[in-house]
């Protein structure tokens, strides 16, 4: 029999509740405080692309720990005097482990490494270390190999589209790699670049999508952030490949595939470090074989034998018989830059300012 | 029953001062309602967003240097805006003095002394002058709008910077990264107050202010420049030179953001980057308009400003609320003062349309 509730049960269940709930606060305040790990973004969370990327990391995190961790992130702080104030602020409300999260926060994470020498920094693209400060990237370049291989194997006019952001060694190699992979299977193809000079602007980037396309391009490749060019390339017919996250849903027809991000792995290993009071400094770039990057499931327009010889290349890099930069390479001049047969070194890698044979820009 | 707008016969000057603490007011309520519909507790969000911010030496520091270049810049901006003469690409001038006074620090990198940093003020001053010049030269010899070319330039400033830190200006052992060396000790702003941020640009930015007053009102310049905006025929029979006014306010607002500009590169940030200001020009606009473009009450506004920043970061840090709060914020800021200053000048009536009734 189901007993109606009357007032005074409601009153003694709703005070039995409280307790409950007080005790647990109780209980939870008595066990070990969480790890308070903070995150600096420069896009929005809702970028689709880079920040999201970043984002889908820390929830990662946040799954993995539950209540031992405790996470905070600031979005769309710009590079610059901002950026300080921000990373020392989360330093103060006593974040133990910073993840610093874009290229240009390398100074103001340094200067604030130095203010609080018992908290860890992880600045991501960066170089400079510190003995708190450790940095990370990935090795985007090996997923561009395999995009220029789909790029110049479907292109109809040779033109491929690139819309750029920053010009830093990063996105150099970038251009460089699918460059270089699009003329193994297309020797006439043409990468045609555009410079936005900003990670994430939807505007700017739908507009150099436009003007490539009008240029003749049919497949628009992307180092920005956010889904805007691929939908252009939905819009107008042609071909594209999402950046930093799987992009399909604003693109099902145009994406090939997505050079898809994946921090979540190394953002767990350093909480854990940070936890068990094991973490250093360090320097890591990883790449495909780490699972620091992966490639989003091809789209349609990818035939059967096409994504047969793009997993070739895939697994090729991933077991190290294949290295995207291996020579012959020349540049714009026609000069050789890289030997037959040698590899291009990671030192070279990280200063590149010079283009391959084949780009436009 | 329609309603009617009419001009008011009288403007109270009183109510005209009040608007920007009406305007602070409704901005509060509104914010209110609007955390409590993002699911906060409105009295601890808001507690963060307005008083948090100002309970450590390091926010109330930050403050400071959040709101001295927004002071300075809009200082210049009220000048011109007094007088009608609407520069709105002071970014790109602040943007040209942090390349020139960056490029003097990085000239004298190996050199000690105190000189230096005088010379880069001169620098920053001299390039956003420069800068300013151009707008200034194609209004008083082509008559070209100087919204459209001042606004215009800020974007080709950006793109110069750009061209310098990729470039020429580059740190020769950054592995081709985007930014200059770091500046020497020499070259770098004493700080005002230990262990924080705050340098003398703040100090500057307030004497700019107080000189900017007396410019205002005590001088013949200040004379004409008002005059100039409030009665352009009185000023025209009265034989001031429109083309020396507007040359003077394009010079100075372009003097005073270079100046911005380097005191950024030479304080906060230290080196020449890409990105050097979140967008100080143009919020400068907006603390301009808000301090009733009175010098005193652009101190206020510029304050005012700066602890929306920081609210804003905090709100995202200790509530998790979500960075469009801060852009809500100023929005909700801005249209109420537009709002009240309307109503200020302008009274709404219920009118009887004459068809009706009987």
């Amino acid at each position: 029999m189901i007993r109606p509730i009357d007032r005074r049960t409601f009153i003694v269940g709703g005070a039995a509740a409280g307790l409950t709930l007080a005790s647990g606060a109780l209980h939870r305040a008595s066990a070990a405080d969480p790890l308070k790990i903070g995150f600096i973004y420069v896009g929005p969370v809702g970028d689709f692309g880079w920040t999201h990327g970043h984002d889908l990391g820390r929830k990662a995190v946040e799954a993995k720990f539950g209540d031992l961790v405790k996470t905070t992130y600031v979005e769309n702080v710009a590079e610059g005097p901002d950026a300080e104030r921000v990373i020392r602020k989360l330093a103060t409300d006593g974040n133990k482990l910073i993840f610093t999260t874009s290229f240009g926060y390398m100074e103001p994470t340094l200067k604030v490494a130095k203010a609080f020498p018992k908290v860890f920094f992880e600045h991501a693209t960066g170089f400079k270390t510190a003995p708190n400060v450790a940095v990370y990237n990935s090795r985007f370049y090996e997923g561009r190999a395999v995009v220029g291989h789909l790029a110049g194997s479907l292109t109809k006019t040779g033109k491929i589209g690139y819309i750029a952001s920053v010009p830093i060694p990063e996105v150099v190699m970038g251009i460089n790699a699918t460059a270089i992979w699009a003329r193994k299977v297309r020797p006439d193809a043409e990468v045609k670049v555009v410079w936005i000079n900003s990670w994430y602007d939807p505007g700017k980037e739908g507009d150099a999508a436009k003007a490539l396309i009008d240029q003749g391009v049919d497949i628009i490749t992307q180092h920005t952030d956010s889904p805007a060019p691929l939908q252009i390339a939905e819009q107008r017919g042609v071909l594209g490949v999402g950046q930093a996250s799987d992009m399909k849903s604003f693109a099902p027809k145009a994406q090939l595939t997505a050079i898809v991000d994946e921090w979540g792995p190394y953002y767990i290993e350093r909480a854990q470090a940070a936890l068990d009071g094991t973490w250093k400094t360090s320097d890591t770039w990883h790449g495909l074989k780490e699972g620091f990057l992966s490639l989003a499931p091809y789209g349609d327009a990818v035939p059967a034998e096409l994504r047969a010889s793009a997993d070739a290349i895939k697994a090729g890099i991933i077991d190290g018989s294949i290295h995207p930069f291996t020579g012959p390479i020349k540049d714009q001049k026609g000069e050789v830059k890289v030997a037959d047969g040698a590899k291009l070194a990671d030192g070279d890698l990280l200063g590149m300012n010079w283009y391959v044979e084949g780009v436009s820009a | 029953m329609a309603l009617k707008i009419e001009a008011r016969r009288q403007i109270s000057t009183r109510m005209l001062y009040m608007t920007p603490f009406i305007a602070v007011a409704a901005t509060v309520v509104a914010g209110f309602f609007l955390f409590m519909m993002l699911g906060a507790d409105p009295f601890e969000a808001l507690y963060v967003f307005f008083i948090s911010p100002l309970e450590t030496k390091y926010g109330l520091s930050e403050l400071g240097v959040k709101a001295a270049p927004l002071i300075m810049i809009a200082i210049g901006l009220a000048l011109g805006y007094r007088a009608n003469i609407w520069n709105i690409g002071a970014e790109g001038q602040l943007t040209l003095g942090a390349v020139c006074g960056g490029a003097v620090a990085l000239a004298f990198w190996e050199e000690q002394g105190l000189y230096i940093l005088p010379l880069m003020a001169l620098a920053g001053m001299a390039g956003g002058a420069a800068y300013a010049a151009i707008p200034a030269f194609l209004k008083t010899k082509f008559n070209v709008n100087e919204i459209l070319t001042s606004l215009m330039l800020t974007y080709v400033a950006t793109l110069f910077l750009a061209v310098l830190v990729f470039g020429p200006l580059k740190d020769p052992m950054g592995f081709n990264f985007p930014q200059s060396r770091m500046f020497s000790d020499s070259a770098t702003l004493p700080i005002i107050w230990e262990e924080t941020r705050l340098h003398i640009g703040f100090v500057v930015a307030l004497l700019a202010a107080v000189a900017g007053w007396v410019l205002l009102t005590r001088s013949i310049i200040g004379f004409q420049i008002r005059t100039l905006g409030s009665a352009p025929a009185a000023a025209r029979y009265a034989g001031f030179d429109r083309t020396r006014l507007t040359w003077f306010c394009l010079m100075l607002t372009g003097a005073l953001a270079g100046l911005a500009g380097t005191f950024e590169v030479a304080g906060p940030i230290g080196q020449l980057v890409p990105n050097i200001s979140p967008g100080y020009g143009f919020t400068a606009i907006i603390v301009a308009f808000l301090g009733r473009l009175h010098p005193l009450g652009i101190i206020a506004s510029g304050l005012l400003m700066a602890l929306s920043y920081m609210g804003g970061e905090n709100a995202q840090i200790n509530l998790s609320l979500p960075q469009a709060v801060t852009g809500v914020f100023q929005g909700m800021l801005l249209f109420f003062l537009l709002a009240s200053d309307f109503l200020v000048r302008y009274r709404v009536r219920r009118v009887k349309p004459l068809a009706e009734g009987v």
